[in-house]
């Protein structure tokens, strides 16, 4: 019997209609566990490197995770892996909400979607029954109205559905997937759109079992409540209101402008009138106690949720306050796009208008108020009409098509906006995150490791002795000899930006949401999730014995295969590198051996791909061979301190 | 008529604006009356259905009971606090006229019995977030014998409501014949 996985995949072609329930093997959950881990897997098989990401044969891959649909609490991320066509690498995307439990219970652990449909579509899948439908009188429609009008239509009143709206229809690349107030950004929306598929609906009905269930029962029950009561949990900004961070310290309009005293308290209060007078309620997510998502309804608009930061991004865009961006967030969601990449290549429009870049020929009409500017450019890049047709495809590939506008764009990795952050002196562990990361979001790779110093020893030793999610001794050393934040050893340094890295690894495949795990430690370390319980949690739930060795190597396999997957792709050194201005004093001295120390750590070559001998000890012997066959892994070569050791023995021998 | 006696009347207390559509509720009482006890959890086993519609804030949790053709007022849209409510939203009877409440694989009806086993029922253990609230009162009311329908007449009930008394009749004497 197979526990806590469903044991099939869902095939679909959509060029074909061909349908196929696939059993999946085993020992894929043994090496990669679920979720992100297995979608790469199956990438790296089935997507060869010359495939476009607007192509048939792209795979869109909708994943579970290993532990969806099992008592595990706040567990229900589901992983959405494409090639993502704004970076042309693989791209990480998920989403909350109650999809991949449901997907689950209808029998299947992943959907993998190829080809393309003839004309617009949704799938439709209940248990075994799975059918390809016409959608095209959802064209155009946003979430809210094709959720109600495909439930209504199937008589589903439990069917769960992720669709996008006109953004992804029309191939923006900031288009997000949309699943009630949960989305999917970085990818997915786009290729929903390629395909031609306007919406999935699940409903499944059927168990899933699991290993030991009384006990994880219990345990699950007891951290439900633990979690409730916990501050070290959800997003504090749902309840706090102060968010003098980010507005006094993330740039506003294109990245480029701070304001460091911006927030009062006379603006605190205002704002938080506008909140709580018009809120109607904190939603969470699938089996978790939380209300990350503050549901807002706004006069005029469409009712929308966000979480986080998503309520900052366009008002900042467009110099207003927050009741510019509530005016937004319902039209937004009703599109699709994702609140992150949108506003800062609106804010390029702007500032390359401003500049004279851009002219009233280019942009007929354009008004002079920041706040309606925005609004006319979003209308125009969901409409892919004029100007917007070239800021759909976000800031990065806008200032490459525009004559003279290169120079303009500041803040992508990888082709992919960043979050506009623009500090002073380098940050050594930032510097490695934000450059090696392939996950496009600081949000998604930072999170353990507090991001700050204690500075009275009495606190900091208060903090280390609470500091249950550490998981070895080792980092409790580290965090008591810290001092300043940017005297941290090299050495150390690689090793907290492993450990953050890592957890965010055991959420993608494990369905855990970053808020009670991943993302979340970094801030008073009472986090509900490290590994030092996930272990036990893997073990009732599936019967494989798993410790945090264990663990950490097969989140090592996924951080591999990952990277071997953009390798192929291209990527090398030089990609990872994080914007230009993010900090105003560089170290390129410090910077070069940041790198080489981090791929030293990795048992990466000087060129950023995993050693031979690295992925043979990761057991992916088979992705080492095709690297070596396509001339992108040298086989003997080692990592840069080997190498240079290999350099040293060469001089000195011969004597 | 009979003598006054004090019970002790068990219910659950919901109060709808605490509700976060976590369905943690639905998982509870599915693992629990699993058999073997938690060896499953299906939330369309659940004798609690958390009726939701993120678009339209609409949440509300209710308990499988008793179903009588008389008993209901019918497909109401409800209006509360200027917001509107889809029929049958708060309705917890286990009609046959939804899916709602019967077993997906038996189609069996579902009713929830309270954990009688249990000092607290699951569904109010698995929401700490105070939307659900077990409340033991104590009543004083007329001793009556209560006749407690037990699983078969419940499924007996639900089919004969759904199909008619003549369906069933005729099913019950093909198979009966057959065996
Ligand atoms: S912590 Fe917040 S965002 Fe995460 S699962 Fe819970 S409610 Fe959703
Ligand atoms: S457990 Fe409570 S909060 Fe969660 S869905 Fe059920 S009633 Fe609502
Ligand atoms: S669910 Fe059935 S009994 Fe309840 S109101 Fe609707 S039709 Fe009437
Ligand atoms: S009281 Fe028990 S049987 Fe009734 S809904 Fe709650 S958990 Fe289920």
């Amino acid at each position: 019997m197979r526990y806590a996985e469903a044991g099939y995949n869902l095939e679909v072609d959509l060029s074909t209609g061909n349908i196929e329930r696939v059993e999946t093997d085993p020992k894929l959950m043994e090496t990669h566990l679920g979720g992100q881990g297995v979608n790469a897997k199956i990438i790296w098989d089935r997507v060869k490197p010359d495939t476009k990401p607007f192509s048939e044969d792209n795979l869109l891959i909708f994943g579970a995770g290993l532990l969806h649909a099992t008592p595990v609490v706040g567990c229900n991320r589901t992983s959405v892996n494409t090639i993502n066509p704004m970076t042309g690498i693989f791209g990480h995307s998920c989403m909350g909400g109650h999809f991949g439990p449901e997907l689950k219970h209808a029998g299947y652990d992943r959907i993998i979607i190829r080809g393309r449909a003839p004309k617009l579509v949704y799938l439709y899948i209940h248990n075994e029954r799975v059918e390809i439908r016409d959608a095209s009188h959802l064209a155009g429609k946003g979430p809210g109205e094709t959720t109600s009008l495909v439930r209504e239509e199937l008589n589903e009143p439990f069917a769960q559905v992720a669709c996008i709206g006109l953004a992804g229809e029309n191939k923006v690349l900031t288009a997000s997937v949309e699943h009630g107030y949960s989305s999917a950004s970085r990818g997915p929306g786009p290729i929903m759109g390629d395909k031609r598929l306007k919406a999935i609906v699940v409903r499944g009905t059927k168990d899933i079992n699991i290993a030991h269930p009384q006990e994880l029962f219990e345990l699950c029950l007891r951290m439900k409540k633990w979690i409730n009561d916990s501050n070290g949990c959800g997003d504090w900004m749902a309840v706090d209101e102060d968010d003098s961070f980010h507005h006094n310290n993330f740039a506003w309009g294109y990245s480029r402008t701070r304001i460091k005293n911006y927030w009062s308290e006379e603006l605190q209060d205002r704002w938080t009138h506008w909140k709580y007078d018009n809120m109607d309620r904190q939603a969470g997510c699938y089996n978790c106690p939380k209300g990350c998502i503050n549901v807002i309804s706004w006069p005029g608009t469409k009712r929308f949720g966000y979480k986080c930061y998503g309520k900052d991004t366009y008002h900042m865009a467009a110099f207003k306050e927050l009741d510019y961006t509530y005016g937004m967030l319902g039209q937004c969601l009703d599109w699709g796009v994702d609140s992150y990449s949108t506003p800062q290549a609106i804010s390029l429009g702007i500032e390359l208008y401003d500049s004279g870049v851009l002219t009233d020929q280019d942009i007929p009409n354009f008004p002079t108020d920041p706040g309606e500017r925005v609004k006319f450019l979003l209308e125009k890049i969901v409409h892919r009409e004029g100007i917007g047709d070239i800021l759909a495809n976000g800031s990065w590939w806008a200032s490459r098509m525009i004559p003279g506008a290169e120079s303009f764009e500041h803040n992508t990795v990888k082709k992919m906006e960043q979050l506009p952050i623009k500090l002073g002196k380098l940050n050594p562990a930032y510097y490695l995150m934000i450059a090696t990361g392939e996950k496009m979001a600081i949000t998604q790779i930072e999170g353990s490791f507090p991001q700050d110093p204690i500075r009275d020893p009495v606190k900091r030793k208060e903090f280390v002795d609470n500091w249950d999610a550490a998981p070895y001794q080792k980092f409790k050393d580290m965090f008591m000899n810290w001092e300043k934040r940017d005297q941290i050893s090299i050495e150390d340094t690689c090793a907290l930006t492993d450990w953050n890295e890592a957890m965010h690894y055991i959420d993608d495949s494990t369905g855990l949401c970053g808020f009670v795990s991943s993302f979340r430690g970094q801030f008073g370390g009472q986090v509900a999730y490290s590994f030092n319980n996930v272990p036990e949690l893997i073990t009732l739930a599936t019967g494989m014995e798993m410790d945090k060795e264990g663990l950490w190597e097969i989140c090592r396999r996924n951080r591999d295969l990952v990277r071997c997957i953009n390798n192929r792709l291209g990527m090398r050194r030089v990609d990872d590198d994080p914007p230009k201005d993010h900090w105003a004093v560089r170290d390129p001295e410090l910077e070069e051996k940041l790198l080489d120390a981090y791929y030293d750590f990795r048992g990466w070559t000087k060129d950023a791909v995993p050693t031979k001998a690295e992925l043979h000890r990761v057991g992916l012997d088979y992705v080492a061979d095709e690297l070596i066959q396509l001339g992108i892994l040298d086989p003997n070569e080692g990592t840069p301190a080997q190498e240079a050791a290999k350099a040293e023995e060469q001089k000195s021998g011969g004597c | 008529m009979g003598e006054k006696v004090k019970k002790i009347v068990k219910t659950i207390r919901v109060d709808l604006d605490k509700c976060n559509g976590c369905r943690g509720c639905e998982i509870a009482c599915s693992a629990y009356h699993a058999t073997p006890k938690y060896s499953a959890m299906n939330p369309s086993r659940s004798r609690i259905r958390v009726v939701m519609d993120q678009f339209n804030d609409e949440y509300v949790p209710i308990r499988a009971t008793d179903y009588a053709k008389a008993g209901c007022d019918g497909r109401r849209i409800y209006t509360i606090k200027g917001k509107q409510y889809s029929e049958c939203s708060f309705c917890g009877t286990i009609c046959p006229t939804r899916e709602m409440f019967f077993d997906p694989d038996s189609g069996l009806p579902l009713q929830c019995d309270l954990c009688a086993d249990e000092k607290e029922p699951l569904c109010t253990q698995a929401c700490p977030q105070g939307c659900l609230t077990y409340v033991e009162m104590e009543v004083e009311e007329e001793d009556k014998e209560e006749v407690k329908m037990d699983e078969m007449e419940l499924g007996m009930k639900a089919l004969l409501d759904k199909f008619g008394v003549q369906k069933v009749a005729d099913t019950f004497n093909r198979i009966a014949q057959k065996g």
